[in-house]
């Protein structure tokens, strides 16, 4: 009870701490506004042709002749009221758009993440069990080498060879086949909705088109996971303790899983936080190569398209999700050590 | 004395460390490919000759040709200028301006170093490419851009390493030496400091080109930055990208193995730096 007690705390400490974090990051996008080429009030004008009323007209209705601190407040408590400004290119509001298209991309990187800890475990692990051996070695070589390749490179290679050559996977475009039919719009994660309909047709389907491009994706975190495990794997099973438990006489994988790893893990659990981080930055290239309709591609397309409120929106959702999954982080690390939490 | 006793430390290291060398040599032959790329490559990188186009690797091509009949191993030797050039500029830059802010805040200390640190911690566990896409929003789809957005995202790295570095000797002997002597404190950081500090950051350096040209490969890819006719490697795989479902591989294959070969030549030229200088690293 003490010890839930104490993670509160903790936790209402960080979320705190966090805020400056946040509006940092806020009055940094106002600035990026700021500095954009071109008067947005051009912009919104009704076009090329509009008079310079119009578009006078349309500067005192925005609040751009009045002084940039003036103007910053503004912004803020338009952020507050969840008002994110336009998309040019959709017609829709930025706030319903990233709505929608959230969950594909946290679908894809959630899957992502587990297939890496699915992966980067057992081989940290057992590279650090025999350190040196031709398993450490093997484990050394794929984490040098992949964190070298490129995620765009590496998704177009998977698709090479199981779409074009084994025709294992699906076309590799977007979340479902466009003749499938789609679930009930529940959470808006495809394999949950799927499951919460029953329809395991379909839940194979939507699980296909996933594998690739999550897949490409942990390849790309793989190495920093594997190498902080097998380091942290290899200071943990150096210590006494691990010592005394194996001449006590108890068997070698409660040895390893229930004394060693639970206190490899705390490293492990920081710097995923850290590689989440790098994951939402490789979706933009790999939602690209799958045409994976997420938020990513949805500011990359506003961008390309020089339409600046969906990419300022989504700056500003990668700083929450950001936010987010650090405090998690912090709660999990609390969790896993109870000295975190006490001092 | 001293430079024979550490290049033969070096030797020692590295006739231990074969991998260390093979990268070396790769790195220079990737820069020498850079250099003289209109003298090596066979064909004009942008010259198009349609009815040579989509063919696979061949004597005449080895590298294959691409949609528009150009010849894919001369636009991949081209592309390393760029790609090179534009890491070299965004390493150097975030280098120098990374290392004076990072040494001044190890030397001053107090509020300003805990509030830069700050700030640092917040930006490197920042989705880094997420930013770097929005500054090139922000100050225009430009190559120069492509340097500074990539250099601002290195930024944080060496101010945090500059810091840590000067902040250890700040109070050595030699430094106080050089206060007592009448050097004002910018002459200390300057003179002194940053020059002792040097070869620690030169690991830091290899190991960020690599990083750097990920990076700018990365926007190019998304299609910010170089734009369409340059020989680039990212605009390389975006458009072999759309042939690779109808099995045209060599489109992408040659500038995506080209581009890994240099990340991975420069990591480890890296690793191999950080044994030679510091031996208690070594992994």
């Amino acid at each position: 009870m003490r010890l839930l007690g104490n993670i509160g705390r903790r936790t209402g400490q960080r979320l705190l701490s966090s805020v400056p974090a946040l509006l940092g990051v806020v009055v940094l996008t106002f600035m990026l506004m700021r500095v954009l080429p071109g008067d947005p009030a051009v912009f919104f004008a009704s076009g090329p042709s509009a008079g310079q009323e119009e578009i006078d007209n349309l500067r005192r209705e925005m609040g751009l002749d009045r002084p940039i601190p003036e103007q910053l407040a503004r912004y803020l408590l338009d952020i507050a009221r969840g008002n994110l400004g336009r998309s040019l290119t959709t017609g829709q509001s930025v706030l319903t758009d990233l709505r929608q298209r959230l969950p594909a991309s946290l679908e894809l990187t959630l899957s992502a993440l587990v297939i890496a800890l699915g992966l980067a475990l057992p081989l940290g692990i057992a590279a650090a069990l025999r350190p040196n051996s031709i398993v450490d070695h093997a484990v050394r070589f794929v984490c040098t080498v992949g964190v070298c390749v490129p995620t765009f490179v590496s998704g177009l290679l998977l698709i090479y060879v199981f779409y074009y050559l084994l025709g294992m996977a699906p076309d590799p475009t977007g979340r479902i086949d466009i003749f499938a039919a789609n679930p009930p719009d529940i959470t808006g994660f495809l394999l949950v909705d799927f499951l919460i309909a029953g329809d395991m047709e379909g839940f194979q389907a939507a699980a296909s088109q996933l594998v690739l491009p999550a897949f490409t994706m942990a390849l790309f975190v793989l190495a920093p996971l594997a190498r902080m495990t097998r380091a942290s794997m290899l200071a943990v099973l150096g210590s006494d303790f691990i010592r005394t438990a194996r001449s006590l006489g108890l068997s070698r994988r409660r040895v390893i899983l229930t004394y060693a790893l639970r206190n490899a893990l705390l490293p492990v659990i920081t710097i995923t936080g850290i590689v989440f981080s790098t994951m939402l930055g490789a979706n933009v290239l790999v939602e690209k190569v799958f045409s994976w309709p997420g938020v990513a591609s949805y500011a990359l397309d506003a961008l390309l398209a020089s339409d600046y409120a969906p990419v300022q929106g989504f700056v500003l959702l990668m700083a929450s999700i950001f936010v987010m999954v650090n405090l998690a982080v912090d709660i999990l690390y609390g969790i896993a050590d109870p000295r975190a939490s006490m001092s | 004395m001293s430079a024979i006793t550490t290049l033969g430390h070096a030797g020692w290291v590295l006739r231990g460390n074969p991998v260390t060398v093979v990268a070396a040599v790769g790195a220079a032959l990737l820069i020498a490919a850079a250099l003289f790329a209109p003298w090596i490559a066979p064909y004009d990188p942008i010259a198009s000759n349609v009815r040579e186009a989509l063919q696979p690797p061949s004597a005449a091509h080895w590298a294959g040709t691409d949609q528009l009949g150009r010849d894919i191993a001369s636009r991949v030797l081209f592309a390393a200028r760029i790609d090179l050039a534009v890491a070299a500029s965004a390493v150097s830059l975030s280098f120098v301006v990374g290392a004076v802010i990072g040494s001044f805040c190890g030397y001053v200390g107090g509020a300003l170093d805990r509030a830069v640190g700050r700030i640092v911690d917040v930006l490197m566990a920042f989705p880094l490419f997420v930013l770097a896409m929005a500054m090139v929003a922000a100050l225009g789809n430009r190559v120069e851009n492509i340097v500074i957005a990539t250099a601002f995202i290195n930024l944080p790295f060496y101010i945090r390493f500059a810091r840590a570095e000067v902040n250890i000797r700040r109070n050595l002997g030699w430094v106080e030496a050089a206060r007592a002597c009448g050097d004002s404190h910018i002459s200390v950081v300057l003179r002194f400091l940053l020059p002792n500090i040097l070869p620690a950051m030169a690991v830091q350096i290899s190991l960020n080109l690599g990083w750097a040209i990920l990076n700018a490969a990365g926007l190019s890819f998304i299609g910010l930055g170089v734009t369409a006719p340059t020989p680039e490697w990212g605009i390389m795989v975006a458009e072999g990208a759309r042939f690779i479902t109808s099995g045209q591989w060599w489109l992408v294959a040659a500038p995506g193995l080209t581009l890994m070969l240099s990340v991975l030549c420069f990591n480890l030229l890296g690793d191999g730096l950080r044994d030679i200088l510091d031996p208690r690293m070594r992994t």
